[in-house]
């Protein structure tokens, strides 16, 4: 599946990226951690067991074993610190 | 309801006269202004710039606003929040709430802010004399919010 992957705040910044298109052969929000875990240095860092991080699917906060829809946006973002 | 994302500031007065303007059923409105502040653990903070998540921001302010509304019976309710570059003493986030009698304004404008500072996607960068760094998360806000969880 094809998927759309926006990074946001300290995330955005050490992955160096804002967005991405993937191709997608996995099935869950954890699937994609994994993958994305994956490609080694800061995005084996940032998103390691036990690093504070939170998915959204389609702009709602997911648990890790979320499905994830084809053509989904997906966001994966630190905690977040507003108000 | 008025839910607004923006840079611009806002007017306590104005948008509680707003709310209040040609009604006669309102008996109490109960409101939060947060500011930006100069020090935060430990380190002067010269500016802080708000990022946030376009479209999911307004949405998740959206469903926060609505389970106040499913709590509490509110009359109105207003959430401004900035985003952009602040410097201290500058506004960032307005919630006013207009009820018949103050328990329920008082009540669901504490909870709007507690949930907003778990749920809505921003996230502060601060300018420290030792560089920028990124707000981390606190415990406490998650214990604030989980004060709400229906029992």
């Amino acid at each position: 599946m094809k998927l759309r992957v926006l990074y946001f705040a300290r995330l955005r910044e050490r992955f160096g990226v804002a967005e991405e298109t993937l191709e997608f052969a996995g099935a869950t929000a954890a699937d994609l951690v994994a993958a994305l875990q994956a490609r080694g240095g800061v995005w084996a860092e940032e998103l390691a067991a036990g690093r504070a991080f939170r998915v959204a699917v389609n702009q709602d906060i997911v648990g890790f074993d979320a499905a994830l829809p084809d053509h989904a946006e997906v966001a994966i973002f630190p905690p977040v610190t507003g108000g | 309801m008025k839910i607004l994302v923006q840079t611009e500031a806002f007017d306590l007065g104005a948008e509680v006269d707003a709310m209040s303007k040609g009604r006669t059923d309102i008996g109490a409105i109960a409101s939060f202004v947060g500011l930006a502040r100069d020090m935060n653990d430990g380190s002067g903070v010269a500016a802080m710039t708000l990022e946030h998540y376009p479209g999911m921001t307004e949405k998740a302010l959206a469903a926060l606003v609505d389970e106040a509304r499913a709590r509490w019976t509110l009359l109105d309710v207003s959430v401004i929040h900035r985003v952009g570059r602040l410097l201290p003493g500058d506004p960032i986030v307005l919630v006013a709430v207009a009820g018949q009698h103050r328990g329920e304004a008082f009540a669901a404008c504490e909870f709007i802010m507690d949930y907003l500072k778990t749920q809505a996607p921003f996230w502060k960068k601060e300018e420290t004399p030792e560089g920028e760094r990124w707000v981390e998360a606190r415990a406490s806000d998650d214990a604030a919010a989980a004060r709400w969880v229906e029992r």
